[in-house]
C-alpha cells in the first residue's frame, strides 16, 4: 500500500499519460516496470534490439512489422509515453467512459484498433495497402512454407475481395468494411494486469 | 542512582538470558530428536485465519479466465466473422490480428520472463512485497499490516536470526568434530543425526511447515535425487527428511566455510570452477560416487538455475547421463505465506535470506516419486523431459519446454519457423 503510489511519482506526467490514454495508475507503474526490465542496459530509453530481445515476440512472424509501429518515422529511440500510447491501442473498450462528441476519439477506440493493423499492413504510409505491400506481409508470415506462385494468388484473391474501387489496393475504408463483422474490440485487447 | 541502573542492567541480561535458553530448549532439544511441539502448527492455523479475513476485506480482482486456445482455435474464430468464400489459399486480411495481439501481448508480458519473477497473488497477503495492485483498503486493515510488520521484523526475525546461527554453527563444529573420527558406521551415524538436527534448527528459523508425501518413495542411497529449484532454501526443506550428498560449486566465504566443514563428516561433491567446465569429468564424479553404495543420494537440480515456482522449465540432460535410475522429488511452496523465490539479479543471497526471515512462513509440500528409469533406447534428453512432465504433474506446475538458460540467451530460429509452419498448414493445407 504506497508502493504504487511511490513508484508513480517517479514518472514524469503520469497525470497526462493516464488522461490521454485512459490507464489506472497501477497499469502505468506496471507499464513503467516493464519498461525498465526491457531496458535492460539501462539506457533510459528503449530501442529495437531490446525488443528483439524478447522470446515469445522472436518467434512471433510478424515481429518486424510490429516493432516498427513502436518505432516509427524512422527514429531509433522510444521513451516512456509514446511506448505507452502505442500499448494503449489495446486497452480493453471502456463500456462506461461517457463518450464527449468534443472529445478526441479514444486511442482504443474500434476505428483506431484497426488503424494500428492497417498500419502494420502499409508501410509506405500512402493510406493504402498496395498489392506488393500485402505480399510482403504474407512473405513474412509464411516465409520458406509456401511458393511465390502461392503467395501471387492468396495476394490477388485477397485484393479481389476487399477492393470495392478497384483500384488494386486496400484503402483503410475498404478495409474497415471488410471488418464490419469482426469483433475488433475483444480480438485486439489484452489484459494488462493478472 | 548508579546502582539502581547496574541492578536493572543486571536484570535485564537475566531476563535476556533466560529468554534465550528457552527458547533454545523449546527448538533445538525436539529439533534433534524430530519432535514437534506444535507450535507452528498452532501458528500457522492463526495466521491463516487472519489472512483470510484480511481477504475477505478487500474485493478480489475481476479474473477474466486465461484462454489459452491455440492459433488454430483462434484464427478460425477471426474468420468465422469474416464471411468470404473460401477457394484456393485459405488467407484473410484479419489473420494478422492473431499474430499482433500475441506480439503486443509478449511485449507486454512474456512466458520466459514472467517465470522469474515472483507469483503474483489473487489477494494480499499482507507483505507489503506482494502488494503489486492493491491500494489502500480500510483502517482495519492497515492497523493489522502495521501489526503485522512489528511482529515479523521486532519478535520473529530475532528470533529467527538466533536460530539460523545456532543451527550454522553447530554444524560446522560438529562436522569438523565428526570428521576426527576415524571412519567408522558409528561416524556415519553420528554425522546423519548431527545433519539433521542442524538442518531442522534451520527450518525452524526460518518457521518452516513441510508435509512430506510418499515417504516410502525416498531416495535409498547410491541414488540419484532430482527436483525442481526453486531457491536455496530448497536444500534445507529436503535435508529435513533425510541424508542427502550435495553437488554444488565450491564458494568462499561462510558458504566455503560451511562446505569445507560438511565434506570433513560425510562425503559431498564439491566442484571447483575450473572442473565445472570439463562436462566428463563431472560426470565421472558423479558416477563414482553413485556407484559406491554407502553413500548418500546425491541432490540435483537439473533447471540450473532458480525458477519462480509455477511452472518447470527444461531439465538440462547431463544430470540424466549418471545413472540409470532416477528418483525425482516435487517441491511446491505455498505462496500465501511468503514468496520463497529467489530472484537472483534483484536480491543477493544475504537480502533473500532477510527477506525469507521476515515472511510469515515457510509452508511447503514435497512429494517423493517413484524411481523413473531410463528406458532401452530412449536418450538423455526424452527421459529429461519424462522426469520433468512426472514432476510438474505432482506438483501442479506448469511444464514448459523454455530453457532456464534463456533468462540470458537468445532464441533459436527454429522456434520462428515452426510458427510459421503451423501458420502455413491453416492456408494452403500442408
Amino acid at each position: 500500500m504506497g508502493s504504487t503510489n511511490s513508484t508513480l511519482s517517479k514518472i514524469p506526467n503520469a497525470g497526462d499519460l493516464m488522461q490521454e490514454t485512459g490507464f489506472s495508475p497501477a497499469h502505468i507503474v506496471r507499464l513503467y516496470d516493464r519498461y525498465k526490465a526491457l531496458d535492460k542496459d539501462k539506457k533510459g530509453h528503449l530501442c529495437p534490439q531490446d525488443f528483439g530481445a524478447i522470446k515469445e515476440l522472436a518467434m512471433n512472424p510478424i515481429s518486424d512489422r510490429i516493432i516498427g509501429a513502436f518505432f516509427s518515422s524512422g527514429q531509433e529511440v522510444l521513451d516512456f509515453p509514446s511506448f505507452v500510447r502505442i500499448l494503449a491501442h489495446f486497452r480493453p473498450v471502456d463500456k462506461n467512459r461517457p463518450k464527449d462528441p468534443n472529445s478526441p476519439e479514444h486511442i482504443n477506440s474500434r476505428s483506431n484498433k484497426l488503424k494500428f493493423i492497417f498500419q502494420l499492413y502499409d508501410q509506405d504510409k500512402d493510406g493504402k495497402i498496395s498489392r506488393q505491400e500485402l505480399l510482403q506481409v504474407l512473405r513474412t508470415m509464411l516465409e520458406k512454407q509456401v511458393t511465390e506462385e502461392q503467395l501471387e494468388s492468396i495476394a490477388d484473391r485477397t485484393i479481389q475481395e476487399a477492393d470495392l474501387d478497384r483500384d488494386d489496393a486496400i484503402s483503410f475504408d475498404e478495409f474497415r468494411k471488410s471488418m464490419e463483422k469482426v469483433n475488433i474490440e475483444h480480438k485486439m485487447s489484452i489484459r494488462f494486469l493478472r | 542512582a548508579k546502582a539502581i541502573l547496574g541492578g536493572s542492567w543486571w536484570l535485564a541480561n537475566v531476563l535476556l538470558g533466560m529468554w534465550i535458553s528457552v527458547v533454545l530448549a523449546l527448538t533445538v532439544l525436539p529439533a534433534m530428536f524430530g519432535l514437534s511441539l506444535g507450535f507452528t502448527d498452532l501458528y500457522i492455523k492463526v495466521l491463516v485465519k487472519t489472512l483470510e479475513w484480511a481477504a475477505l476485506r478487500i474485493q478480489r480482482a475481476q479474473k477474466v479466465p486465461k484462454g489459452d486456445s491455440s492459433m488454430e482455435e483462434e484464427i478460425v474464430e477471426l474468420r468465422r466473422m469474416h464471411p468470404h468464400p473460401l477457394t484456393g489459399g485459405n488467407f484473410t486480411l484479419c489473420d494478422t490480428f492473431y499474430f499482433c495481439k500475441k506480439g503486443i501481448e509478449s511485449i507486454v508480458e512474456d512466458q520466459v520472463t514472467q517465470r522469474f519473477t515472483s507469483e503474483e497473488l489473487a489477494s494480499w497477503n499482507l507483505l507489503t512485497r506482494t502488494n503489486n495492485n492493491f491500494h489502500y483498503i480500510s483502517m482495519r486493515v492497515t492497523i493489522i499490516w502495521g501489526l503485522g510488520v512489528f511482529i515479523r521484523y521486532c519478535i520473529l526475525l530475532p528470533l529467527r536470526i538466533i536460530l539460523a546461527a545456532t543451527g550454522l554453527s553447530w554444524l560446522v563444529i560438529g562436522t569438523t568434530l565428526v570428521g576426527i573420527l576415524p571412519n567408522s558406521n558409528v561416524k556415519d551415524r553420528i554425522s546423519d543425526l548431527l545433519h539433521i538436527t542442524c538442518y531442522r534448527i534451520c527450518a525452524r528459523g526460518l518457521s518452516a511447515k513441510i508435509h512430506y508425501h510418499n515417504k516410502e518413495n525416498h531416495p535409498k542411497k547410491g541414488g540419484i535425487c532430482v527436483a525442481n529449484h526453486t531457491s536455496p532454501i530448497d536444500i534445507v526443506i529436503l535435508a529435513n527428511d533425510g541424508c542427502y550428498a550435495m553437488v554444488g560449486q565450491v564458494h568462499g566465504g561462510l558458504m566455503g566455510l560451511i562446505q569445507r566443514s560438511m565434506v570433513r563428516s560425510c562425503p559431498h561433491v564439491w566442484f571447483e570452477r575450473s572442473e565445472m567446465k570439463d562436462r566428463h569429468a563431472v560426470a565421472k564424479r558423479l558416477r563414482d560416487h553413485v556407484a559406491d553404495k554407502t553413500k548418500q543420494p546425491i541432490l540435483i537440480f537439473p533447471e540450473g538455475t532458480c525458477i519462480n515456482n509455477t511452472s518447470v522449465m527444461m531439465f538440462k540432460k547431463g544430470s540424466f547421463e549418471i545413472g540409470k535410475t532416477i528418483h525425482p522429488v516435487a517441491i511446491k511452496y505455498d505462496p500465501q505465506f511468503g514468496d520463497a523465490f529467489w530472484n537472483s539479479a534483484k536480491y543477493s543471497m544475504v537480502a533473500y535470506l532477510l527477506r525469507m526471515m521476515t515472511s510469515w512462513a515457510i509452508v511447503c509440500n514435497v512429494w517423493y516419486l517413484p524411481p523413473m528409469s531410463q528406458q532401452d533406447g530412449e536418450d538423455a534428453v526424452n527421459f529429461a523431459n519424462r522426469v520433468k512432465s512426472a514432476i510438474a504433474h505432482q506438483g501442479g506446475l506448469v511444464d514448459l519446454s523454455w530453457d532456464g538458460g534463456l533468462k540470458r540467451g537468445k532464441v533459436k530460429e527454429s522456434y520462428k519457423e515452426a510458427q510459421q509452419k503451423m501458420y502455413s498448414s491453416m492456408i494452403v493445407g500442408h
